[in-house]
Formats: C-alpha cells, sequence, structure tokens
C-alpha cells in the first residue's frame, strides 16, 4: 500500500526505529486492537494506539462520563461530562488521528457479546474495573484463541499480564473471581490517575509488540508494579494443566456473566454488628 | 564508475530526522543488493544519516562531495 509524505513524516519516530521501520508502520496501519472498557485504562491505550496510527480500534463501554471519572480518565474531557465514554473517546481519536478506523459499541462486555465482538480484532485490551468482566474477557479470548492484555489497578498498585493461545491465562493464576467484598473496588479504595496512565500505556505496548512482533511479550510473567515504592516486580507464571478454561479438561466450555461468590467471613457476620 | 541506481532521492534542504526517515522509506521499496542515490547536506546530515543507515545493515558504496551537497550511493542490505 506504501505511506503517504504525510503518513512517513506522522509516524517518523517509529520509521526510524531500526525495530519498526516502515514494514512494522504498515502492520500498525492494517492492525485492529478492541479496547474493553474507556476508563482508566483505556483511555491512555485508545490515545497512544490512535497516535501510532493502528488502523481500527474498537472501543465497548456502556457507560456515561462522570465527574468523577475525570481525575484518570484522560480520554474525556470536562465537556464531555453525561456522554457516551465510547463517543468521547471515538471524537478524541479521530481528532489525534484520521487514519483511525473507529468501531463504537456503546454496551458493557457481556457472554452474549463478547465472542462476536473479540473474533473482529487481533488483540484485546482488557480496560475493565470489575473482576466478572476480566474473568469473562480471559475466558472469551482463551476459547477464541485471541491474545489479550490483562490489567488491574487499585490505590498505588498495578498488574498486567499477556495472555497468547498456548502461554498461562489469568485463570492460571487466579483460578476463580475472588469472593465479593474481599478485593475493594477502585471506587472504594481509590486510585491514583497517574498508576492508571502507567498501567494502561504498559498494556498498549504489548499490543504494539505484538501487531509489529517484536520484543518479547508479558507471556508467562506477570508485571506488578506499586507506584509509592516505584517498584516493579515480574513474577514467571505457568500454565496450569488443570486451568478450569485452559486447562487439559476445561470445566468452563461456555461463557456466562459472572457474579463474585458472596464472601463466607462476611456473610457469617451479624449484619447488625 | 557509474553505478547503475534503482531509485534517485534528493534530500538537499531536507533536515534530520526526516531524510534518513525519507531514505529508509525509499529502500523499503527496493530489494536487497538494489543501489539508492542519495543527495544529502553537509553537516548533520551527511554526518548522521550514512551512520544510521549502516546500524540498519545497509552499505556505503561511495561519498562524493558536490558544490554544497553530497551524493551517497547505498546499497540495500
Amino acid at each position: 500500500m506504501g505511506l503517504s509524505e504525510s503518513q512517513t513524516e506522522r509516524y517518523s519516530r517509529h520509521i526510524i526505529l531500526k525495530d519498526i521501520g516502515v514494514e512494522g508502520q504498515e502492520k500498525l496501519l492494517n492492525g485492529k486492537v478492541l479496547i474493553i472498557g474507556t476508563g482508566g485504562l483505556g483511555s491512555p491505550a485508545a490515545l497512544y494506539l490512535a497516535a501510532a496510527g493502528v488502523g481500527t480500534i474498537g472501543l465497548v463501554d456502556g457507560d456515561t462520563v462522570d465527574l468523577s471519572n475525570l481525575q484518570r480518565q484522560i480520554i474525556h474531557f470536562t465537556p464531555d461530562l453525561e456522554r457516551p465514554k465510547v463517543e468521547s473517546a471515538a471524537e478524541k481519536i479521530n481528532q489525534i488521528n484520521p487514519d483511525v478506523t473507529v468501531n463504537s459499541h456503546n454496551k458493557f462486555a457481556k457472554a452474549e457479546n463478547i465472542l462476536g465482538l473479540v473474533m473482529e480484532y487481533d488483540f484485546v485490551i482488557d480496560g475493565t474495573d470489575n473482576f466478572p468482566a476480566k474473568f469473562l474477557i480471559n475466558d472469551a479470548c482463551v476459547m477464541a484463541e485471541k491474545p489479550y492484555s490483562h490489567g488491574g489497578i487499585l490505590k498505588f498498585d498495578g498488574q498486567t499480564l499477556t495472555y497468547k493461545p498456548g502461554s498461562a491465562c489469568l485463570r492460571c493464576v487466579f483460578e476463580d473471581l475472588p469472593p465479593k467484598n474481599t478485593v475493594p473496588t477502585c471506587s472504594q479504595a481509590g486510585v491514583l490517575g497517574a498508576v492508571a496512565g502507567m498501567l494502561g500505556t504498559i498494556q498498549t505496548a504489548e499490543a504494539i509488540k505484538y501487531i509489529t512482533g517484536v520484543g518479547n511479550l508479558l507471556e508467562n510473567r506477570m508485571l506488578t508494579f506499586n507506584a509509592l515504592a516505584m517498584e516493579f516486580m515480574t513474577i514467571n507464571i505457568k500454565r496450569n494443566s488443570g486451568c478450569p478454561v485452559c486447562g487439559t479438561t476445561p470445566v468452563i466450555t461456555e461463557l456466562q456473566d459472572y457474579e463474585q461468590p458472596v464472601c463466607d467471613l462476611i456473610q457469617k457476620k451479624n449484619p447488625m454488628e | 564508475m557509474k553505478y547503475k541506481v534503482a531509485k534517485r532521492l534528493d534530500l538537499h534542504g531536507v533536515p534530520c530526522p526526516m531524510n534518513f526517515v525519507k531514505t529508509k522509506v525509499a529502500l523499503f521499496g527496493l530489494e536487497c543488493g538494489d543501489l539508492l542515490e542519495v543527495i544529502l547536506d553537509e553537516g548533520e546530515a551527511i554526518i548522521n544519516v550514512p551512520r544510521s543507515l549502516k546500524d540498519e545493515g545497509h552499505k556505503i558504496i561511495k561519498v562524493e562531495k558536490l558544490e554544497e551537497t553530497f551524493r551517497v550511493i547505498v546499497e540495500h542490505g
């Protein structure tokens, strides 16, 4: 297809890179990435993927922009309050880079729609904020044999791993969702906005590496960091043959919308105490 | 000696790093062993561009001083 004069200039800093070059940039322009959740993680992902010239970006989110989102969800601006997040994000992507085609899906990823969505893309970024969605994305990507980046943030911490068919999946590490109320959500515990930016940007670098085929992905490894200590750690993980979704005899063979099990400890408590 | 160049590129007045970017784009369309003629400015351009091309595995066959530019023959590596 060949790059136009303006594309040559726009992507010059990629083209200069020996590992990307013209070939890598053309791969990016032909690449398709699905971002599930256009919040704290999805915002930097969408912005950097758009700037990088990823040809097709899919956005999935059924939420609207809330004032409390703006502290970290940097693709949304104050005038976007109350607008559907996918609409607000699509507008910014188009402004950054007219080379990009945006597919907006103004709905939440659910068992009934997720497979159809992930099948259309080369790589999936999990930018969601809850365990049921994270496990649904994992299971859907394992079943569809679709590489994806898992990401989670809370307070000053972040964790991420990259799944590729054949490598360890989220359930190889965490077999099931944590019981309800054992792990606080970002809205309960808070999160540093910049931590969302750090993690979402790491996920984006993984997507770009996958599409261009350079470097080593975070396969069979989990990266965690704490921004207070500013320490990064990479833990080696292994595929679990007893994994409920990617193991030798999987028990999860069709998708369903998960609910976090109620924590036993909390259930036994007298609610009046 | 006359060289049989596959493509010519006049980058007189094109500053760094766009001169290198344009050279890379031109080389991308060529085959291994093909020759590319590039006109580069003196100073930064003639210092940096051939060095970056060598880093990427291309060969500088000839550098010839013209009036205020250089004619560089690059072999696609």
